[in-house]
């Protein structure tokens, strides 16, 4: 099952698509990649699994041509290649899709295309191609639309589409779903299998095993920059791949029954203007969480769950006074120290630079939001916060140098763990988490939910916004969807599938239903309390 | 060879480049002793032997010194909020009419108190001189770069006027002065035969007063944070505004300072020469000390011999005085290059094969060799 050597019937006669053999590479302290090979044949769905840090990006970079390997050969259709750039990958028929879009907000569709082709062509004929190109594959794609418009599954559309018209043999694609709802994974699915029937191999970059067993025929499984395994995903289990990628099976979270106390956090009609160009707009946001109660907010980012955030922690004032009530209390105009003295206590989703100063010491940074150490003038009690940091870091298994060590020099999941520790460790009365477990490895995530789900048996409130279905629905009580800056009702967990989330995702939740059923849910809660 | 990032800034370097940039000044200023057909041994004596090689020298180097820590020390504050101040020089004009007002007031029967009210005089003209920028900056979002240096063009008008208008000495054979201030308004020196005064003991009080704030008092991490990450000083709820107004109060407030112990000291009345650019250099001593109040102590000094061996350069070797900013310039320039070894690290690039599995350590052993 998990022998290192490829072991897929070679179509008689052909060499593989792409063969790399022995690639390494190194930075400063790190080995990205050490020894990997990989044999992609033609037409195949080629998964690359792996946890963040385990070199999955750095290999890609290097087939792309934007990273030099120091050791090791890459061989396209039996002949070996050197790829010193993008543009002779792409003259080798290699395109990539890029996680992060790299597109221009405020031209079109083909505007964009076109910056990416050959200029040979004319604005045109590129927008004619892009309609050819829409219609063979049923994707729907207006070229003349700016960009700036479109969601964000269509904005991955015009990606895919520009790597297209270079018609690659060999298609690169890095976690193409992690922004994408459940029905727009199952539209990709269905362009990416007419194009592998087509001969195109796919190289699909994922850490989401349901996915790679959906869709892909072979999977390549990368540990620490080495390949720990080749193997069929359509024979694995979630728990056979898992072992593979971390070495272990994630232990299973306990779950107890809700015991849902009074109402901590409450919304009501929700207004708020955006702040940035291309933020949302905030509409008739209402919410409620309990305590002693896990609340999420699923939904695909850039829906407005930014905005939402800042005006519940106070970053951001403009909200109505009373639009957000903390125990009882309107604080719409508080700000985020305000609102901490009430209780609440707030996680973002950008440690670096927002949940912790980079260049100061974790020590340093505990004085964001906790005030144990600073004496009755304003005067640091510096033992004292030595002390306070030395505990946290014990508490929750930040592996780290100590309370001097420098917020940046910590890896994401560590950073977190301190960052939620800090927060936890302040006994808050509403916790609000934002994409708890982004970029962190395996272990550290389930410690993380772990202590989400203590948190609230400890009778915490507890909002969670994720991007991760899988997630929310592991660790919630009930949830929320988030669509275009409103806010769906609330879902208990147990009604709560996949396709039902994912069809509100796309903001198709029935208008009527939100205040009989938000009252049915708090009824059913008291019940229950 | 090629750069590098470093996986972690260099600590060690952060305190070396200051001084492999004024090795560097040495070495290029030797070379243009040299090309002047100067002797680089007797040159060098100028800058940096001379100015010490007496109490006297020395207390010349500290009055020259002084009013650089205190500029300096005020800008490090602003600089580590991420605001730049560049108009010190214009905070220290007005606080030196300001100081130099309240001391035209003062006749023969005025008590010591006039020493405290030039003194504060000083400070309010620097504060209300930086208040300008903050306001512009606060309320109309305006570039508190360009506000700020603007406004040293409008102090030295406003100094210009009073001197050649209202203030002038009438019986001052029509020079551009004000009357010499009266004694009781001289700045108390601290010993006889030097000319340094308590303004170097206020100055140290100040590195102390900045050390304290910044490092032991939550006001100052509140501050440090909102220059280091505005993103994390929101999310904490600290105050960007406050930040921005503690900034341009203090540093203008600091330079209003130097400038009233200047009018008030050594100089003893107004002139359109009390500007000469100490509100500038005083932004390269806060860079060269590391915008850290101990740092900026020697920092100052190094540039207060700068200006002396300008001087002296001036009479022993017959150089222009202007070596003096040409000194400064190197200086800057240098730290800029050098401050690049922080974040980078230079490696040759030979090419390095590296056999598969072997431990990064020893990979990295190999890379040196």
């Amino acid at each position: 099952m998990t022998a290192l050597s490829p072991q897929i019937e070679n179509p008689p006669g052909l060499p593989p698509r792409l063969q790399l053999s022995g690639i390494t590479k190194s930075y400063p302290g790190v080995v990205a990649n050490s020894g990997i090979s990989l044999a992609v044949q033609p037409g195949e769905i080629h998964a690359v699994l792996g946890e963040n840090g385990a070199g999955k990006s750095t290999l890609m970079k290097i087939i792309y041509g934007s990273v030099k390997p120091d050791a090791g050969s890459v061989a396209m259709d039996g002949k070996p290649v050197t790829v010193r750039n993008p543009h002779e990958a792409r003259v080798l028929g290699i395109s990539m899709v890029f996680q992060h879009f790299s597109l221009f907000d405020t031209l079109t569709v083909a505007e964009n295309v076109w910056l990416g082709l050959d200029k040979h062509l004319s604005l045109a004929e590129v927008s004619a191609r892009i309609e050819q190109t829409t219609q063979a594959y049923g994707l729907q794609l207006d070229p003349g639309r700016p960009v700036h418009t479109l969601s964000v599954g269509e904005r991955q559309r015009v990606e895919i589409v520009r790597a297209l018209l270079t018609h690659p043999k060999l298609l690169i694609l890095d976690e193409p779903t992690s922004v994408l709802t459940p029905q727009a994974v199952e539209n990709l699915f269905v362009t990416l299998r007419q194009l592998s029937a087509q001969g195109c191999s796919i190289l699909y970059i994922s850490h989401k095993l349901h996915e790679i067993r959906a869709l892909c025929t072979a999977c390549t499984v990368l540990r620490g920059g080495k390949v720990s395994g080749v193997c069929d995903p359509r024979q694995e289990s979630n728990a056979s791949l898992s072992r593979l990628m971390i070495g272990a099976e994630p232990p299973a979270l306990e779950h107890r029954e809700v015991r849902a106390g009074a109402v901590v956090l409450e919304v009501k009609q929700l207004d708020l203007q955006k702040e940035e160009q291309f933020g949302v707009d905030l509409h008739q946001v209402a919410l409620q969480v309990r305590a002693g109660e896990v609340v999420g907010i699923a939904g695909v980012s850039g829906n407005g769950q930014k905005e939402l955030l800042y005006a519940l922690s106070g970053e951001d004032t403009r909200a109505a006074a009373d639009a957000i009530h903390v125990k009882g209390e309107a604080v719409g105009k508080r700000g985020p120290r305000g609102r901490r003295e009430l209780g609440l206590h707030f996680v973002p989703e950008e440690r670096l630079g927002r949940g912790a100063v980079p260049s100061l010491s974790l020590a340093r940074n505990l004085l964001l939001t906790r005030k144990e150490a600073v004496g009755k003038s304003g005067w640091l009690n510096r033992s004292a916060l030595q002390a306070q940091a030395a505990r946290i870091i014990a508490e929750y298994k930040v592996k780290t140098g100590g309370p001097q060590s420098v917020a940046k020099s910590l890896s994401g999941g560590n950073l977190q763990k301190f960052i939620m520790g800090r927060e936890i460790d302040a006994k808050p009365e509403l916790l609000i988490v934002s994409q708890p477990t982004w970029g962190v490895d395996v272990g550290a995530a389930t410690q993380i939910r772990g202590e989400i789900l203590k948190l609230r048996d400890a009778g915490c409130a507890v909002l969670v916004v994720s991007e991760e279905l899988e997630e929310l629905f592991d660790i919630c009580d009930r949830l929320y969807v988030m669509a275009k800056g409103q806010l769906s009702p609330s879902l208990p967990r147990a009604d709560a599938t996949v396709e039902l989330v994912g069809q509100w995702m796309s903001g198709l939740w029935s208008p009527g239903a939100h205040p009989a059923e938000t009252t049915q849910t708090a009824n059913t809660m008291e019940a229950s309390a | 060879m090629k750069l590098e990032v470093r996986p972690q800034p260099s600590s060690f370097w952060s305190y070396a480049s200051p001084l492999l940039a004024l090795l560097i000044t040495v070495l290029i200023g030797v070379a243009l002793f040299i090309a002047l057909g100067k002797d680089p041994v007797k040159g060098l004596q100028v800058f940096f032997w001379e100015p010490i090689k007496s109490p006297y020298a020395i207390g010349e180097l500290l009055v020259k010194a002084t009013p650089l820590l205190i500029i300096a020390l005020g800008l490090a504050v602003f600089f580590r909020s991420n605001v730049w101040n560049i108009g010190a020089e214009g905070q220290f004009v007005i606080g030196a009419i300001a100081a130099g007002g309240v001391a035209l007031l003062a006749d023969k029967s005025t008590g010591p108190w006039i020493i405290p009210a030039i003194l504060l005089a000083g400070v309010m003209g620097g504060m209300v001189w930086a208040g300008i920028t903050a306001l512009l900056r606060d309320r109309f979002n305006a570039n508190e770069i360009l506000v700020s240096l603007m406004l040293v063009y409008v102090a030295d008008m406003v100094l210009n006027y009073l001197v050649f208008g209202p203030w002038k000495d009438p019986n001052g054979y029509n020079f551009p002065q004000t009357k010499t201030f009266e004694v009781v308004t001289q700045i108390p020196r601290l010993m006889q035969g030097s000319r340094v005064n308590i303004g170097i003991v206020l100055a140290l009080l100040g590195v102390a007063g900045l050390w304290l704030f910044l490092f032991r008092t939550h006001a100052g991490f509140r501050h440090e944070v909102s220059g280091l990450a505005p993103a994390a000083a929101r999310y904490a709820g600290f105050s960007s505004r406050r930040a921005l107004w503690l900034a341009l109060l203090t540093s203008g407030g600091a330079a209003g300072l130097a400038g009233a112990l200047e009018v008030a000291g050594p100089i003893g009345q107004l002139t359109p020469y009390v500007p000469v650019g100490y509100g500038f250099a005083a932004i390269i001593v806060a860079f060269v000390g590391r915008l850290h109040p101990v740092g900026v102590v020697f920092s100052a000094i190094l540039m207060s011999m700068f200006y002396i061996g300008g001087e002296l350069a001036q009479s022993r070797l017959g150089l222009p005085k202007s070596i003096t900013g040409v000194f400064q310039g190197l200086l800057l320039f240098s730290l800029l290059a050098c401050d690049t070894l922080i974040a980078y690290r230079f490696k040759l690039a030979k090419p390095i094969t590296m056999p598969v599995a072997t431990p990064p350590s020893t990979d990295v052993l190999k890379g040196a060799n």
